[in-house]
């Protein structure tokens, strides 16, 4: 069974997912304050600004912190094997999960503070590409 | 020392005491039986409940379903559901609306059926069902459990302070001891198919399966049916109650959420806390009695911290050695052997003020010697993405 996908209409991450098919990672930042609007919005949550920017990330940064799954009863997931979730900071300065992949072990390959870039998915049944992350 | 004006206190508890329900027992059922109960420990009466406080869990409309079952028209009505911390944050309303003179007697209740259902609370997550929603979308797609959530708070806890496995498995191991006195608790293990329902060692917890790295078997709790009933009542009510009051003197609740730089290893508790702490004028270091969240290790140990008992970074050594268990020197930790040991019927909050109330009568079956301040708090929602806190100071009479 293929993983969740984000569902459509959602106003607030349409945009970001709408870029995943260029294989894009995007992120607004507010024009009034410029702080970074993460998870998308549509104000910024520091400032209240309805005005905002998207850019392109490099798609590179480091593992704040991450579990490797060894159960999981969701049918998606539950035969995937161990695979990690893990909190990635890219390096312009948004946090966002996602999982850890293309390591031999997960259960010991991967630290928190290892260095990481994005590595497309492509779905299945969806134009969408999921962004998924691997050793830099 | 204390310095507060003692307007409210619990006077009525009752915790049902099957975590494996009979067929066709409901939530509502369970939360009608508990608040009779409840009221008759405190030898008060049905008419006399003049607050209704409901986190929706007997299903139907908040506040409004429960009032029509139980032939109740209160002149207060809080629907707070937050989650595990929902009873925390009702019962700091109860004692901020009693003290304004709305209403004398409240009653908190809470039922679960999340056994009998065999709700997949800790090893669901995500499943892309529902409305689509602006967090769903962002979320759903990585297989996140909820053990992995609070994972993520214990892996960057590790990596942050040096904080150790066998740091968080004391933890499991002190309130295992104290489920191993609790009679209802040993039942609890054993009705749910508990291997073992004895005492557990360090290694014991660090070998048990791996759920979610760090998280092991040992380290989360069970998923149980259950519920219970809280009466707060009006000082004047309080001193013509059977029992002792247990005094309420200070709540206070708290968001987290994810944000870009955030610390998770700083939980809402660092905000609700200082709140609680002031409105009661006492101070982690002085009280006998710690009720914390266990839905894991992490949490307990993260709290702590918040709470005050230790610096943020050192609630590794600060458990270390068996500190948090009832018969050591020092603050004792979840005496009815917790969420890990005792019950989790998914909103453990009323059982922290259960319990709290029970050492401050001295009727624990770990019973701290002269038990006089306690905390509970709680934490709804998840401990890795978003969560409310919630804390209640309780003093002995």
């Amino acid at each position: 069974m293929p993983r969740p996908l984000p569902r459509f209409p959602e106003p607030d991450t349409e945009k970001f997912w709408e870029a995943t098919k260029r294989h894009e990672l995007t992120y607004p930042t507010c024009d009034s304050c410029s702080a970074i609007i993460f998870y998308p919005r549509q104000h910024c949550p520091q400032c209240g600004s309805d005005k905002q920017t998207w850019h392109t990330s490099r798609g590179e940064g480091t593992v704040y912190s991450y579990s490797v799954i060894r159960q999981n009863r969701n049918p998606s997931f539950k035969d995937l094997g161990a695979y990690a979730l893990a909190w990635i900071d890219l390096d312009e300065g948004f946090r966002m999960m996602s999982n850890v992949t293309g390591v031999g072990d997960p259960t010991k390959d991967i630290k928190v503070g290892m260095r990481v870039k994005v590595q497309w998915e492509d779905q299945p049944d969806s134009e969408l590409s999921l962004p998924l992350f691997v050793p830099a | 020392m204390a310095s507060q004006t003692r307007e409210a206190a619990i006077v009525g508890l009752y915790e049902y005491p099957l975590r494996k329900v009979e067929p066709g027992t409901t939530a509502l059922r369970i939360k009608t039986d508990s608040a009779a109960k409840a009221l008759a420990d405190a030898g008060l009466s049905w008419k006399d409940v003049d607050g209704l406080y409901d986190a929706g869990d007997g299903g139907g409309y908040a506040g409004l379903e429960l009032a029509s079952y139980f032939g109740f028209k209160p002149n207060v009505i809080d629907t707070s559901a937050t989650g595990g911390s929902s009873y925390e944050v009702q019962a700091a309303h109860a004692m901020r609306d009693i003290a304004a003179g709305k209403c004398k007697v409240a009653l908190l209740t809470y039922g679960s059926t999340a056994h009998s259902q065999a709700r997949a609370i800790g090893t669901g997550g995500g499943t892309g069902a529902g409305a689509p929603n602006w967090i769903g979308n962002m979320e759903d797609s990585w297989g996140q459990t909820l053990i992995a959530n609070y994972a993520l708070v214990a892996h960057r806890h590790m990596h942050q302070y040096g904080t150790t496995p066998e740091q968080l498995a004391e933890i499991s191991v002190a309130t295992r001891a104290h489920a191993v006195r609790n009679p209802e608790a040993v039942k609890a293990m054993e009705d749910l198919g508990f291997v073992g329902t004895g005492e557990v060692s360090i290694q014991d917890v660090v070998e048990s399966r791996m759920i979610a790295d760090p998280l092991t078997l040992l380290q989360c709790c069970m998923v149980s049916d259950g519920g219970g009933a809280l009466v707060i009542a009006a000082r004047d009510v309080a001193r013509g109650c059977k029992k002792p009051p247990v005094w309420l003197l200070g709540g206070g609740e708290a968001t987290a959420y994810p944000e870009n730089n955030r610390d998770i290893t700083i939980s809402a508790a660092a905000q609700s806390a200082p709140a609680a702490f002031g409105e009661a004028g006492v101070t982690a270091d002085e009280l006998d009695i710690a009720m914390i969240y266990d839905s894991f290790t992490i949490t307990v140990l993260t709290i702590l911290e918040d709470l005050g008992f230790c610096k943020k970074g050192e609630g590794g050594a600060f458990v270390s050695g068996g500190r948090l268990r009832w018969d050591t020197p020092g603050v004792a930790l979840n005496t009815d052997g917790g969420g890990l040991s005792s019950n989790h019927p998914g909103m453990r909050g009323l059982f922290l003020l259960l319990e709290a109330g029970r050492q401050l009568r001295g009727e624990s079956t770990s019973q701290k010697q002269g038990a006089k301040l306690a905390v509970a708090h709680g934490n709804g929602g998840m401990l890795g993405t978003r969560h409310v806190a919630g804390t209640v100071i309780l003093a002995a009479d």
